[in-house]
């Protein structure tokens, strides 16, 4: 019972981290550099999701529509990752592009520079006061035979695990996506054919940023109080899962990312919780001793799978 | 000419000097006490409330005639320094209440960051200082002109396992805390040693931790839900009571949930929302559901300032009242401030059962009070009510 318990806490849990990790992924493998910021774009994410559903919560009070609650999530979660993607492109465009030819050291820099300026930005706007994430759907607990789910934990899951799969399927089966992974396959050559490299870029921390934004509304709505500094553990431990998935791997972030929620859930099982995370990221370090690439990551090679 | 105007000026500030100094031996015909209050910088909210109760203490004794000492008395005046939330103004405030101003006795700073350094300035200048507010044990350690007007953060412990004992009876507690940080860390610990001091060894059966900037507390929950706890003790600051209480409850956690005064913020109940309600925390004073004299203070100072005073308001004026006791109780003004200081310093020390607004009090030989707490219950509109006063 405890187990299942356990299994359907990891799940929700590990559904932020593939989300994020799945931007981390994608921009090594078209630009071979880790965007240190993308946890604050989550952040940014989630208080986009913040404004866009207050703001529709408070038009509907006053009749401009009539909107049932789970509609007006639907309608959050499609406009912030719209609004968040261009976040995503200006911080390529202002932050990244400058130094594309940089050695990669400082535009690594760059990602944490960008992530404290967003911080910081959000508490000089909005100031250190926690914020509430509106409830648009009241929540619902199932007890089936002592294990407690939440229509809330379902959606959670669906929806990441539905963006995980359109993501896949949009690099499979779009002429885009088949740049992208041309792009993955070798950095250099593929632009001399034609596929235009900046378009490619801002695609990418688009799409990126667009899924951290998503995480970082269904994060608002788990766990309903944000503040400017939330994205900074979540980011650096999706990290782990992306490098731990393999670097490039949108199917090796997914399921590092669920991995990494799992381990951390049920490490507490049978441990002090007070030695969760000293435990779980020990396991983390001992997986990548052995797989030094990672579970989908490629070994000795510039090729990188998408 | 210069010259002439510079000799002018030093001869007629000698003069002044003189008939100031004249004036001074004939022995005091007002008494008068500082606050040291934080009336700009990060927390004005908090200085508002010190110089609003003291101003009410104020209008108080004045329209009695006085201070009562011996067979006379005395015009109060207050000297109201703001010391801008900073420590290095509250101990400049404070070192000119005592040398400029020649306060009898000083009231503040609130916040311990002031408290501590400006006690340390108070105690080296042998004057009585006594801070409403301050709950950091150092503020008042080994300075003996140095008290308190509320708990310090240890004694929550206790009076939480008294309180739950008392009310439901239970035998097996929970516990889930910040282990990164010092206030929820201590009062865990507290609470631990005093539950098993009621109920033996082994009676917390969970004793769950995270570190600060966690969200997800589902695998701790999960573990205290499945331990045969009874309830849960989670002495946390207001962003994550509200997602411990939550999560609990989608967990299918029904027992009780109980807190501390950290959880005294009106953000808990916005963050929390209905989830909230009907659980129970200790703290210093409770506005809601107040009776006899915190209720008559309350209805005052709301129909004065228009709204309802917070717990840093109540302990002010329990301190000023402290104060006017000890004064009192001095016998005597001599006039020499310095016998006058140490008299009511041992005024204060020596007082028993003073009966304040926030409980009775009386003060340990560090200058703390040994007071009864108050148990809030969140009620049904989501208000902080009075629900019983625990005493250790």
């Amino acid at each position: 019972m405890v187990f299942f318990q356990n299994l359907i806490n990891a799940l929700q849990w590990g559904s932020f981290y593939a989300l994020i990790a799945l931007g981390y992924s994608m921009v090594y493998s078209i630009l071979m550099l880790f965007n240190f910021a993308h946890g604050d774009i989550f952040m940014v994410g989630a208080y986009i999701g913040f404004g866009v559903s207050t703001a529709l919560v408070s038009l509907a009070a006053m009749g401009a529509f009539a909107l049932p609650g789970w509609l007006i999530l639907v309608l959050t979660i499609i406009i912030s990752m719209f609004l968040t993607s261009f976040v995503g492109m200006i911080v390529e465009r202002v932050g990244y592009r400058p130094l594309r030819d940089a050695p990669r050291a400082s535009a690594a820099i760059t990602g944490l520079m960008i992530g404290i300026i967003l911080e910081t930005g959000n508490l000089a706007l909005l100031g250190a006061e926690r914020v509430k994430f509106p409830s648009l759907i009241e929540t619902t607990t199932y007890d089936l035979g002592g294990v407690f789910v939440t229509n809330k934990k379902i959606m959670i899951v669906l929806v990441s695990i539905t963006l995980s799969f359109a993501l896949h399927q949009f690099i499979r089966r779009t002429r885009w996506g088949m740049a992208m992974r041309a792009m993955a396959f070798d950095f250099a050559v593929v632009p001399l054919m034609g596929v235009p490299l900046n378009r490619m870029a801002a695609l990418t921390f688009a799409l990126g940023s667009a899924l951290a934004a998503a995480a970082g509304i269904l994060f608002g709505v788990a766990y309903p109080v944000l503040d400017p500094y939330m994205g900074i553990l979540i980011g650096w431990k999706a990290f782990v899962a992306a490098i731990l998935g393999g670097r490039g791997s949108v199917v090796g972030a997914t399921l590092a990312g669920f991995l990494l929620g799992f381990i951390e859930m049920f490490v507490p099982m049978i441990f002090p919780s007070t030695l969760r995370d000293f435990i779980a990221y020990t396991i983390v370090l001992l997986i990548l001793v052995f797989r030094p690439h990672g579970f989908f990551g490629e070994a000795y090679s510039a090729r990188l799978r998408l | 000419m210069t010259r002439k105007v510079f000799i002018l000026a030093m001869v007629s500030i000698f003069a002044v000097g003189l008939v100031f100094f004249a004036c001074g031996p004939k022995g005091p015909e007002t008494i008068k006490i500082g606050i040291n209050a934080p009336l700009t910088g990060d927390i004005p909210k908090v200085g508002e409330g010190t110089k609003f109760a003291a101003q009410m203490w104020l209008a108080d004794v004045n329209a009695a005639g006085g201070i009562q000492v011996g067979d006379k008395k005395y015009k109060v005046e207050l000297v109201i320094e703001d010391n801008e939330s900073k420590a290095e103004s509250a101990v400049k405030a404070n070192t000119k209440l005592i040398t400029e101003d020649e306060v009898l006795a000083i009231v503040g700073p609130q916040s311990s960051k002031q408290a501590v350094p400006a006690g340390g300035k108070a105690n080296e200048l042998q004057t009585p200082m006594i801070s409403p507010w301050s709950t950091n044990p150092n503020t008042t350690k080994d300075r003996p002109y140095i008290f308190r007007g509320c708990f310090l953060d240890p004694f929550q412990g206790p009076v939480v396992a008294k309180f739950v004992k008392g009310e439901f009876g239970f035998t097996k507690a929970a516990v889930l805390y910040d282990v990164a940080s010092d206030y929820p860390k201590g009062l865990a610990e507290f609470f631990k040693a005093a539950w098993e001091d009621l109920n033996g060894p082994g009676s917390v059966v969970a004793f769950e931790s995270f570190t600060t900037k966690d969200t997800d507390f589902s695998s701790q929950l999960t573990k205290i839900n499945n331990s045969g706890a009874e309830f849960l003790f989670t002495p946390q600051y207001y962003n994550e009571v509200a997602l411990i209480v939550q999560q609990a409850h989608q967990l299918g956690w029904d027992k009780p949930i109980v807190g501390s005064d950290s959880w005294g913020s009106s953000e808990t109940v916005k963050l929390c929302g209905k989830d909230c309600y009907g659980l129970f925390f200790s703290t210093h004073y409770a506005a809601a559901g107040a009776k006899g004299a915190t209720k008559e203070f309350i209805d005052r100072y709301k129909k004065e300032h228009g709204y309802v005073p917070d717990d840093v308001a109540a302990l002010t004026w329990d301190s000023m009242r402290i104060v006017q006791t000890a004064i009192e109780n001095c016998g005597t003004i001599t006039g020499d401030i310095k016998k006058d200081r140490t008299c009511v310093k041992d005024a204060l020390a020596s007082i028993k059962d003073f009966d304040g607004i926030t409980g009775a009090m009386t003060f340990n030989a560090d200058g703390d009070p040994s007071k009864c707490a108050v148990i809030v219950r969140i009620s049904d509109q989501g208000e902080f009510e009075f629900y019983k006063s625990v005493c250790p």
